[in-house]
């Protein structure tokens, strides 16, 4: 794995932002930035360890651990608010046995769906929007959308 | 038979391409001889998926039906399109929602396959490239300088200083940075027009590479908009291909290339020296200022950093002339705005308008109140930095000036409307909430202030419920947002206590709970109440 990650960013280390380029390659490889690729990304950026683990942290996208085998993000901000996003997120939560506000790594116990909060989809006058492993979705209706998910973590693909 | 549906990703999100998908399959069964082709989203998103049907007869050339579903595909391609349908609107040129618009930014978004360089200067496309071409770099300033264009980002920075500057610097390499990390809630004018002009975007950051000097640009797009990076990134190789970009762009000699870069979920981002930071690959950490990103940017080397909408407002300034420009909107508010109703709207989409509509006017008349059919309670303009508006104040003209003068702002003009269901002490405890989890942590009153504002306001939310000294709360709130607004680094915490401030000033029941939250009937709108 190490020396595959090496020669996945090394196109990467003379370009303008070459990390984030690189941390999004190993990210859509591999489905997540495992630990064992931040010496790996720090050798060959010429960085410390400390610098990677800090920009990987910073930002939202990055994941640690591997995602269920879909992604569920829900929009958490105002125009969905005004529009019933908290009520849809309360139910899907509980459909999928979250407890709680979102914790950063819901991912249910089947290990089928991973639940995260994004804020703006730009769907902001066809909220309540979300985006289901990469699509868009608008308008959607609690009822509807939570039997949908629920289906999809019973096994149902769609 | 020629048909159009949009591949934006509000159209999309409705269900456009199993429209398109379903299109596909009946034409090819039934023989029938269709051309579909995606467009961009004409922005009338509660009619989406809107399917249109060229129409040499109708007014705009085409008659539109949405919202279309799957199922109606094979009847509307049997009745030959019929007006009896119930999704018929009718000729696009005679729909109200766009025959009161002044399109200037998206006059082709809708109308043309956004993919296509050639559609594009059919309608209009790379004539104020034309224009520059024969300009020298200080006359294409001047204009923008006479244009009067400010930062369409939130900022609304004069655009001709910035350029000025820019320009003037002396460097061995400059940069055309385009913000597109577009993480207003409320707002999608960058979106849909990333999406479905494209082409305009360039043009906009090639005109301002002539005028400033600068051989590159790149696009910092926010990784929530997947489509528009696909489109971009298309729309990017189609240009290169055809020598509007590259060593010798459109034959002017001067080198330019645009980059798509991906931003990867930090709101914070959006702020120009943050998204500087993140574009050289570290954490995206606000920079004091200065030195200014027009003389120290990406780098260190002079960068023009603009939002896509301020990029994509400039073909239309050197085609027509600054002082052409200048005359659209009011006083120092000039040219048009995209405004963008979203939220709780019926008639929720993109209205491109002059600066000086009257805030009530979009939201009740054009936009048609709210989805749910409950009264208007708050209006929030701006995104989430936005100030929360009652009824009362919605007589306001959308210009800068003006919102200024209630400490407000237009921002990035996008107007998010509420219902009288909004609970105002919640959705500033959301303000702080936010800030929390999207400061970059470079400073104090931002990283800890949101944290013990969003404390202050849970605790205002129980005492509320359960009796207490909300009144002592409230001084606690006030001094915190002093310290935010004149401590921070950047608009992240400084501007946090816009929503607050206006949610506790307009909606002060709310917070002291002496109206039934429930049972607000009482609400009539009357000021100083």
């Amino acid at each position: 794995m190490q020396t595959s990650i090496a020669a996945l960013i090394k196109p990467f280390v003379c370009d303008t932002g070459g990390l984030l380029k690189a941390l999004h390659a190993v990210q859509n490889t591999y489905g997540y930035i495992d630990a064992v690729a931040v010496p790996v990304i720090a050798d060959v950026f010429n960085l410390s360890k400390a610098e990677i683990k800090g920009v990987i942290s910073f930002y939202e996208d990055f994941r640690r651990s591997p995602a269920g085998h879909h992604v569920i993000k829900i929009c958490q901000a105002e125009a969905c608010q005004a529009v019933g996003a908290r009520d849809l997120t309360e139910k899907i939560r509980s459909a999928l046995g979250f407890g709680g506000p979102f914790s950063g790594c819901d991912t249910s116990v089947t290990g089928r769906i991973t639940l995260e909060p994004v804020y703006c989809l730009g769907l902001c006058a066809s909220g309540p929007a979300a985006m289901l492993d990469g699509v868009p979705r608008g308008r959607l209706n609690s009822e509807d959308f939570t039997r949908e998910i629920k289906a999809l973590e019973n096994g149902a693909e769609g | 038979m020629k048909l159009f549906l949009p591949l934006d990703s509000a159209a999309v999100a409705v269900g456009a391409d199993a429209v398109a998908d379903e299109i596909s399959r009946v034409t090819a069964k039934m023989g029938h001889s269709v051309t579909l082709v995606r467009t961009g989203s004409r922005g009338l998103f509660w009619l989406e998926p809107m399917l249109e049907i060229e129409d040499e007869n109708a007014v705009g050339g085409r008659r539109a039906f949405g919202p279309v579903s799957p199922e109606m595909i094979a009847p509307l391609l049997d009745g030959n399109f019929s007006d009896d349908h119930p999704a018929a609107l009718g000729a696009v040129g005679d729909i109200d929602f766009l025959k009161a618009q002044t399109r200037m930014i998206f006059s082709r978004c809708g109308i043309t396959d956004p993919l296509s360089l050639e559609d594009y200067k059919i309608h209009g496309g790379m004539t104020g490239f034309g224009a520059a071409q024969k300009m020298s770099p200080k006359t294409i300033v001047e204009e923008i300088t006479t244009s009067g264009l400010r930062g369409r980002g939130g900022a609304a920075f004069p655009a001709g200083i910035k350029w000025n500057a820019v320009r003037k610097a002396k460097a061995d390499q400059k940069y055309i940075v385009c913000n597109a990390d577009e993480g207003d809630s409320g707002t999608f004018a960058d979106r849909m027009i990333m999406e479905g002009d494209p082409f305009l975007l360039i043009e906009g950051m090639v005109i301002a590479g002539l005028a400033v000097g600068a051989s590159k640009g790149f696009i910092y797009l926010r990784s929530e908009y997947p489509v528009a990076e696909h489109i971009l990134t298309a729309a990017l190789a189609s240009a290169r291909a055809d020598g509007l970009l590259g060593a010798s762009v459109g034959g002017t000699g001067k080198a330019f290339d645009i980059d798509v870069f991906m931003g990867a979920g930090a709101y914070i981002c959006g702020e120009e020296t943050a998204l500087l930071e993140s574009l050289e690959g570290k954490r995206g950490q606000v920079r004091a200022k200065p030195p200014l990103p027009a003389l120290e940017g990406l780098d260190g080397k002079p960068t023009l950093v603009h939002n896509v909408i301020s990029l994509c407002t400039v073909p239309s300034v050197l085609a027509n002339g600054g002082a052409w420009y200048r005359d659209f909107g009011v006083g120092k508010s000039t040219g048009t705005m995209p405004f963008q109703l979203a939220g709780n709207i019926k008639y929720g989409g993109l209205f491109e308008a002059p600066f000086g509509l009257e805030l009530g006017d979009l939201v009740n008349r054009i936009g048609g109140g709210t989805r749910t059919g409950q009264q208007v309670r708050a209006v929030q303009v701006g995104g989430p930095l936005g100030a929360y508006l009652p009824l009362s104040e919605l007589d306001i003209p959308l210009d800068y000036e003006a919102f200024a003068q209630i400490g407000a702002g237009v921002g990035h003009g996008g107007i998010t409307v509420f219902d009288d269901s909004v609970d105002l002490a919640a959705q500033a405890k959301y303000a702080f909430d936010f800030c929390a989890h999207e400061s970059c942590g470079k400073c104090t009153p931002c990283r800890i202030g949101s944290v013990r504002g969003g404390e202050l306001m849970a605790s205002i939310i129980a005492k509320r419920q359960n009796g207490g000294d909300v009144a002592g709360t409230l001084d606690l709130v006030a001094d915190l947002c002093e310290v935010m607004e004149d401590g921070s680094l950047c608009a992240m915490g400084g501007m946090t206590p816009v929503p607050v401030k206006s949610a506790i000033q307009y909606f002060p029941e709310d917070f002291t709970g002496e109206t039934d939250l429930t049972g607000r009937t009482d609400f009539t709108g009357e000021k100083n109440k």
